[in-house]
């Protein structure tokens, strides 16, 4: 599977990462170099093969409802470029 | 079949609801942050919920359980294996860029709600999935003129989303779907039901057609919180869209918002581009994986579930539906009225419950458990009536005493002096001085116009204060008439 730089631009949108047209060739080139590589994969017949969830044999780890955590704003707000009072600030998006 | 008329001839709409319930969990969903509703802004937020680099989720225990119990409460599949699932957007109170929900393998298959309407007529509506997924944060765009402020409180909330089949036709069905969805939650104690505070929210899927023709475009219009909107919304929308196909457009597949203060809906902004969500396993997280038996050990804990409880109403109390109905809509309803039930004529008590009683409740404000007449004292009342100390007329009237003076129904008989008279001899005399008082009356009412009996009943009552028993009353009038 090769991509185009269309599609290049709209992955690149979905992700917002700023890729300037005269990238999008060369970026194109690259990730349809990794597609290919991956698709190796498929020349394995995984016919009724469940997909692998993890590699370690272990389930679940599962916690008590128990309120443990919170109750330090301004660790929450540290890296924050803006705030109000307790607030993150950010700028405006309304719908 | 509700069909709504055009220029152009009927159309059918075709409804389906996403409800956003939040799960009644002391802690979120995978953090060990509180989940209480109102706090100070972002002081309910650990470092997961905030997105910070190197946190791992940990999945809530309880939050499992009462979306199996849910499940299971929806007469629905649970899924033994299932799998969360990263939807991936961005928006400001979403801070990891994602959020945890489950896509192709949900905690819950297809279940289904029977809906109860009017005229004892009911309805089952499918339900789709029930899957678990964190809340996002919450965004307040109107205290700043250029800032938006983010308050991440309910970010990683757990909610269950439970989805319907498109099998709704009509705005009150939709309505009726969120009631007994709602009752049911509950019942089960998963969620709270509150829509104002937010811990049920409903998306709609709305869509018209010609009667049998295919499905038509559909649009989403989210987040509404309250079941009086969602069927403001609902009607809206089918306005809206049979305007414009009937001038000749095209509905364009979209996500809307309702607008509280002007009544209508409205597209949202953002591209559709935006809901491309390239959903993948979450990396962090292994499949869920519930023992068998540790789903059927939940669904012995289940509680007697309305629709089982208002089937055992009918049955052994001999209610008629709709009064079964009334009274199962809330656990502690059923509970209060099956407390004064207990060794009286439940018809009896049945009509005072809804009637009355449910009725001062309104008028007052106030929920059951802060009644100011308990079972007890009301069981007092009906006794009274039931054992023709007093009348049902007279009751009504001690009953009023009772709410306002909180005294027991007996007390307040004898105080006032309201025991019914059932000495025939003051009844008789009561007739005669009436009889005497209107002879043209009498002398009408033998030579034929018998509605001049009712008259004759209402003076003797007046002249008793109210208290002569009336099927003695009229026994003697009928005698002494005759």
């Amino acid at each position: 599977m090769s991509l185009d730089k269309t599609t290049v631009a709209k992955i690149a949108y979905l992700a917002r990462i700023e890729v300037p047209e005269a990238d999008r060739e060369h970026m194109a080139g690259e990730l349809s170099k990794i597609l290919e590589f991956v698709e190796q994969l498929g020349e394995v017949d995984t016919t009724g093969v469940v997909p692998m969830a993890s590699v370690v044999d272990t389930g679940l780890r599962r916690r008590s409802d128990l309120v443990t955590d919170g109750g330090y704003v301004d660790a929450v707000l540290a890296n924050a470029p803006d705030r109000a009072g307790s607030y993150f600030a950010v700028p405006k998006v309304v719908e | 079949m509700a069909y709504i008329q055009g220029e152009t001839g009927d159309w059918e709409v075709v409804i389906g609801l996403e409800v956003h319930a939040q799960i009644t969990s002391k802690s979120k969903l995978f953090s060990g942050a509180s989940a209480e509703y109102g706090a100070e802004p972002n002081s309910q937020v650990s470092l997961v919920d905030a997105g910070f680099p190197g946190m791992l989720p940990v999945i809530n225990e309880y939050c499992i359980e009462q979306a199996v119990r849910t499940g299971l409460g929806l007469r629905a599949e649970v899924n033994c294996f299932s799998v969360f699932d990263r939807k991936n957007y961005f928006y400001a109170d979403l801070p990891c860029g994602y959020q945890i929900s489950q896509y192709l393998q949900p905690i819950v298959g297809k279940g289904e709600i029977i809906l109860d309407l009017a005229e004892g007529v009911s309805r089952t509506v499918g339900i789709t999935r029930l899957h678990l997924e964190m809340d996002a944060g919450k965004s307040m765009h109107d205290q700043h003129p250029s800032k938006t402020y983010v308050d991440l409180n309910r970010s990683g909330v757990a909610l269950m989303e439970i989805v319907s089949e498109p099998d709704m036709r009509t705005s009150e069905e939709a309505g009726a779907y969120l009631r007994k969805l709602r009752t049911i939650l509950r019942y089960l104690g998963s969620c709270d039901g509150n829509m104002e505070e937010g811990s049920m929210r409903c998306d709609c899927n709305v869509s018209v057609r010609k009667p049998g023709a295919a499905l038509g475009t559909r649009t989403e219009t989210k987040n509404v919180n309250s079941i009086r909107f969602v069927m403001q919304a609902i009607e809206y929308e089918t306005r809206r869209q049979i305007d414009i196909l009937e001038e000749g457009g095209s509905i364009v597949q979209e996500t809307r918002l309702w607008d509280t203060s002007k009544g209508v809906t409205r597209a949202m902004r953002s591209k559709e581009e935006a809901h491309d969500y390239r959903y993948f396993p979450d990396p962090d997280l292994l499949p869920l994986i519930l023992d068998p038996a540790w789903v059927a050990q939940i669904k012995t804990t289940l509680p007697e579930l309305p629709d089982d409880k208002k089937q055992r109403f009918i049955r052994d109390y001999k209610l008629s539906r709709y009064d079964a109905e009334v009274l199962v809509a809330e656990q502690a309803k059923a509970d209060f009225y099956e407390k004064v039930a207990r060794g009286r004529d439940p018809k009896l008590v049945s009509n005072w419950v809804t009637g009355d009683f449910f009725g001062a409740l309104n008028k007052a404000g106030r929920d059951i458990d802060d009644s100011p007449v308990s079972a007890d004292a009301l069981g007092g009342l009906i006794d009274l009536i039931a054992d023709n100390t007093i009348s049902g007329r007279i009751a009504k009237e001690v009953f009023e005493e009772m709410l306002a003076s909180g005294k027991a129904a007996a007390a307040i008989v004898e105080e006032k002096g309201l025991r019914q008279v059932t000495d025939t001899g003051a009844i008789d005399a009561a007739i005669e001085a009436v009889m005497t008082k209107n002879p043209d009356k009498v002398s009408e009412y033998r030579g034929g116009k018998d509605k001049l009996f009712g008259f004759f009943v209402g003076q003797v009552m007046k002249a008793t204060g109210g208290k002569a028993n009336p099927a003695l009353v009229n026994e003697i009038l009928k005698t002494k008439l005759g």
